[in-house]
């Protein structure tokens, strides 16, 4: 048997081969070296990839987050201002209603002054010449019946018209 | 293995049990010390272990495959786990020496129980020796660049703020801790714990085999527990075989932090 052979020369578990540790140190340089340069620099470049990307999709999303936000502002603003906008145009139509309806009201109370005081005028018009033609009408009934009464024939012009101005004094002096 | 079970199946004997010379195993072929199985099955692990993590890590995708999802986790496990936690800022200038120490060391570990391989190279003790003399001249190299070499030996031989008498013990214990114990701790945990897990394993496996075989019906109907018992071990040494490639790793981390922090 070989082994028994090695046994004897090699009993002592704690002595190492000289074989043994070469073959160790190559094996663990070389498999240092591939790792080092094939594996780790992969992994890391991974992980660096996966971070950016982790990264720039949170960037992103707050980059849309603020833009979102300042769009909200924007048409919050907008909106203050139309309703602002709306507001001063109701008020304005309000004024502008107010003085309208003012201006008619003038207007309105100016022709009915107008009117009334034309009324007034043809009335007033309207009585002189009512009195006027009532002060002829009436001198020519009351000579005539008192004429036709007395029986006695006033046709001098001038005596009539004597009676007639003194009748009339009378009654306005007994008004 | 085989060739010894049958050894003592022939020689009528009764039992040998498992020794040291079990793990000299003869070169398979030749005459030389450089065609041992421990010497292929760690030729097989660097193969092993770069062509996985080649393939693994090749695309470098953001989203991950499965197989580099594998990869990444064994890599960012040394990277963050024992490279980052412990190492700080630094870490990464020997995320690359961890990596490879783990993934070495847990690979041949492994080795041990994979069938048709089924022997740890730890438990031959050159591998460790080797593993442990990386260690040792890179965390007092780290030490030492990062110190100036006499601030560096001047912290390990005088412990600041510690009363001066007591330099007379401690100088010698501080002294023999980083240059001798720290490195032959290393190397003999890892192949104490790889050379008594296999030993325990041939234990349980040619005891069985013996007992089926070469021994009364007594002891052949309590064969199956033996091979059963060896079964339980396997998935123990299982556990053992990572740990121990953690560890490795971790104490490495552990040293390399210990230089580079200003006091020990």
């Amino acid at each position: 048997m070989h082994h028994l052979l090695f046994a004897e020369a090699a009993a002592n578990p704690l002595v190492p081969k000289t074989a043994e540790l070469i073959v160790g140190f190559i094996a663990f340089t070389l498999l240092f070296l591939v790792l080092r340069s094939r594996v780790v620099p992969m992994f890391e470049k991974a992980f660096a990839a996966r971070t950016e990307a982790i990264q720039g999709g949170i960037e992103k999303a707050e980059r849309a987050q603020r833009e979102a936000q300042a769009a909200l502002t924007e048409y919050n603003a907008q909106l203050a201002d139309a309703r602002g906008e709306a507001t001063k145009i109701r008020e304005d139509a309000r004024t502008q209603g107010a003085a309208i309806l003012e201006e008619l009201r003038t207007k309105a109370q100016e022709e009915a002054a107008r009117i009334l005081a034309s009324a007034h005028s043809s009335i007033e018009a309207e009585r002189q010449q009512a009195i006027t033609s009532l002060r002829q009408e009436v001198g020519t009934l009351a000579t005539d019946l008192a004429s036709k009464i007395v029986g006695e024939a006033l046709e001098d012009q001038v005596r009539q018209s004597r009676i007639v101005d003194r009748f009339l004094e009378d009654l306005e002096k007994s008004k | 293995m085989g060739d010894r079970v049958r050894s003592f199946q022939f020689s009528g004997e009764g039992f040998v049990p498992p020794s040291t010379a079990d793990f000299n195993l003869p070169p398979a072929f030749g005459h030389s010390e450089y065609t041992t199985k421990p010497v292929f099955l760690v030729f097989l692990s660097i193969i092993v272990v770069s062509a996985f993590f080649i393939a693994a890590s090749r695309k470098a995708a953001i989203v991950p495959s499965k197989l580099q999802f594998a990869g990444e986790s064994i890599y960012s496990f040394v990277r963050h786990d024992l490279g980052e936690e412990i190492i700080g800022h630094e870490f990464m200038r020997f995320v690359p020496f961890l990596f490879t120490l783990f993934t070495f060391v847990l690979t041949n570990n492994v080795f041990g129980i994979v069938p048709f391989l089924q022997f740890p190279a730890m438990s031959h003790v050159g591998f460790p020796y080797v593993l442990a003399l990386f260690s040792f001249f890179i965390f007092h190299a780290v030490g030492i660049k990062k110190q100036g070499l006499g601030k560096y030996l001047r912290g390990i031989a005088f412990m600041p703020g510690v009363p001066k008498f007591v330099y007379i013990l401690l100088t010698p214990i501080e002294i023999a801790t980083f240059f001798i114990v720290r490195p032959l701790t290393l190397s003999l945990r890892l192949f104490a714990n790889m050379f008594a897990g296999h030993l325990l394993l041939l234990v349980f496996i040619t005891g069985g085999d013996y007992m089926l075989h070469d021994s009364h019906t007594f002891l052949k109907i309590l064969s199956p527990f033996s091979f059963t018992m060896g079964i339980g071990m396997t998935f123990f040494e299982f556990m053992v075989q990572c740990l121990q490639a953690y560890i490795i790793t971790l104490l490495t981390a552990l040293f390399i932090a210990g230089a580079l922090a200003d006091e020990h």
